[in-house]
């Protein structure tokens, strides 16, 4: 019974990762149409700025409070970075899909250059604080804090989207936008506005996934953005491109098998699952589980 | 004669290779209903869409729209959009996803008070059904909303493309009606296939043939004229029954 609670839960807090970097991703696609290879980047902008904030920024440390506004400080350059790649690099290419996807992808690899030429290639200690380095017992299983808190990050990720995608005009223009972008328009909205924002908001809940990525691997590295990314796609397709909570249900699902089969099976083969999860979907549902819908 | 609401001159649309519109001129009157007709493939729609910005990425667009000085060829949707230049697009593009209220709420345009009165008088059934989706009501409650959304604001001009297709002849007569009621207040360039509903609300007529205008006068003219109306539109007016099959014969009726 307890190995089944550390499994479903460690898997949840795997899955809370995915879903952070995702759910951007995917809100970024459903109203943009914008495959953002360079979503990866934000993650490590976010967990460099917070390893680095943690050690600089007056009042920021690697506990407590400090870590608090160090992670905020991570959060809000994950924010920018986002919002300047779309202002500069995104919106002259909206609807050239080729030129988009090589700007991306040349993006990201840049980006990890980038941090390896400042800060080298090998991993570095991350400020982990105290609470996140113990354990929690929960029916007879030892739960990594570190787990717990990404668990709870998430679903406080997942309520506050949804309600500004429920209860704001901002948050109306970008479920409208998911399912008919050029009706948006002919309403009389700058819809390119929203794609700033959710490029912000995608870029903050990944540098989100940055920080506590790197208090739940206890090190960050420039290419951690680059390996949680393939997930975090799997993850949107799984779930429905635009759809936050389609997001939240396939990243529970990836999570939980890749931990439970890794587990039971060997290791590395909860990885092949996934893939055959996605190929499964791709060709039954290929609209994924929630359709292109934003919310539901 | 008052001077028209909308001189479009020279206007040519090509998109993927093809030269759909071809140096096309017509006026729209600043009051009534103008119709833009011509069999399937002309370019009516093309029309539409290039008037308020939204030819398809790739397209080719030149020639001039001048609305009050503006030309809108040159000018974002959105901005056209709260200029007042309202589109009811083919299809009615209701958001199926969001409640009728939310379809509404989008569709306010900022610094203006929304006209819900308006909106409710002329459809009150969008006012009952305001909490359900828009993807679950049929077909005319859908145009209805589509009409309704862009009558939130104060308008200039009214683009509607094909209001009733594909609706039961009770809702052509209700949409028709509402149309009516709408062009009372502001004028309309109406593209439609059903030429009762032409009939019914039309003052003057534009037709395309080949991309290029064929025709231009008072409606009752092309539709009085079986021979003309054949030639240009390939149907007789007289035919609209068979034509349009049971969208227009309510409509037959009613005139």
């Amino acid at each position: 019974m307890s190995t089944f609670v550390l499994l479903t839960l460690t898997g949840l807090g795997l899955a809370a990762l995915y879903f952070l970097v995702a759910s951007g991703l995917s809100l970024v696609f459903g109203l943009a149409d914008v495959l953002n290879f360079a979503h990866g980047l934000f993650l490590g902008v976010g967990a460099y700025a917070t390893w680095w904030a943690a050690g600089h920024v007056p009042g920021a440390g690697p506990t407590g409070f400090g870590f608090v506004l160090a992670a905020a400080f991570g959060v809000a350059a994950g924010a920018l970075v986002a919002a300047l790649v779309e202002l500069v690099l995104i919106r002259p290419l909206y609807s050239r899909t080729i030129e988009q996807v090589l700007v991306t992808v040349g993006l990201s690899l840049a980006g990890v250059a980038l941090l390896q030429s400042t800060w080298g290639a090998d991993p570095r200690p991350f400020p982990r604080p105290e609470w996140t380095r113990g354990v929690t017992d929960i029916g007879d299983a030892y739960i990594p804090n570190a787990s717990l808190l990404l668990i709870i990050a998430a679903a406080a990720v997942l309520t506050l989207l949804l309600l500004f995608l429920r209860f704001t005009r901002v948050g109306l223009v970008i479920r409208a936008g998911v399912e008919n972008r050029e009706m948006v328009t002919a309403l009389g909205i700058d819809v390119r506005k929203a794609f700033t924002l959710v490029f912000a908001i995608g870029g903050a809940a990944a540098a989100l996934a940055g920080a506590l990525g790197g208090v739940y691997f206890g090190s960050v590295s420039p290419g951690q953005g680059g390996s949680l990314l393939i997930f975090a796609f799997i993850v949107v397709v799984i779930g429905g491109m635009g759809s936050v909570v389609g997001s939240a249900y396939a990243a529970v699902a990836v999570g939980l098998l890749q931990q439970f089969v890794n587990y039971y099976g060997t290791a590395g083969l909860g990885d092949i699952c996934v893939v055959a999860l996605l190929a499964i979907v791709l060709l039954f549902r290929p609209q994924g589980i929630a359709g292109r819908a934003v919310t539901a | 004669m008052s001077d028209p609401i909308l001189t479009v001159t020279d206007l040519s649309v090509r998109i993927a290779g093809l030269h759909i519109l071809q140096g096309v001129s017509f006026t729209v009157a600043p009051t009534g209903v103008t119709a833009l007709l011509g069999r399937n493939g002309v370019g009516k729609t093309t029309t539409l869409r290039a008037l308020v910005g939204l030819t398809p990425r790739g397209g080719e667009v030149s020639g001039h729209a001048l609305i009050g000085g503006v030309d809108t060829l040159r000018t974002p949707t959105h901005r056209l959009v709260r200029g007042g230049l309202g589109y009811v697009p083919e299809d009615r593009c209701v958001f199926a996803g969001l409640t009728v209220a939310e379809n509404l709420k989008l569709a306010e345009r900022p610094g203006a008070k929304p006209a819900y009165d308006r909106v409710f008088d002329l459809f009150p059934e969008l006012s009952k059904r305001a909490r359900q989706r828009a993807g679950t009501l049929s077909g005319g409650q859908q145009q209805m909303l589509a009409i309704g959304r862009v009558l939130l604001a104060d308008n200039t001009l009214l683009l509607v493309d094909e209001p009733t297709k594909g609706l039961a002849p009770k809702v052509v007569t209700e949409v028709a009606e509402a149309l009516e009621a709408v062009a009372e207040q502001v004028p309309v360039l109406l593209v439609e296939q059903n030429l009762a509903v032409v009939r019914r609300l039309a003052r003057d007529a534009v037709v395309l043939a080949a991309g290029r205008v064929a025709w231009t006068g008072p409606a009752a003219r092309l539709l009085g004229e079986p021979e003309l109306t054949k030639a240009l539109l390939g149907v007789g007016s007289s035919d609209d029954r068979k034509a349009a099959r049971g969208d227009s014969l309510a409509m037959a009726e009613d005139a």
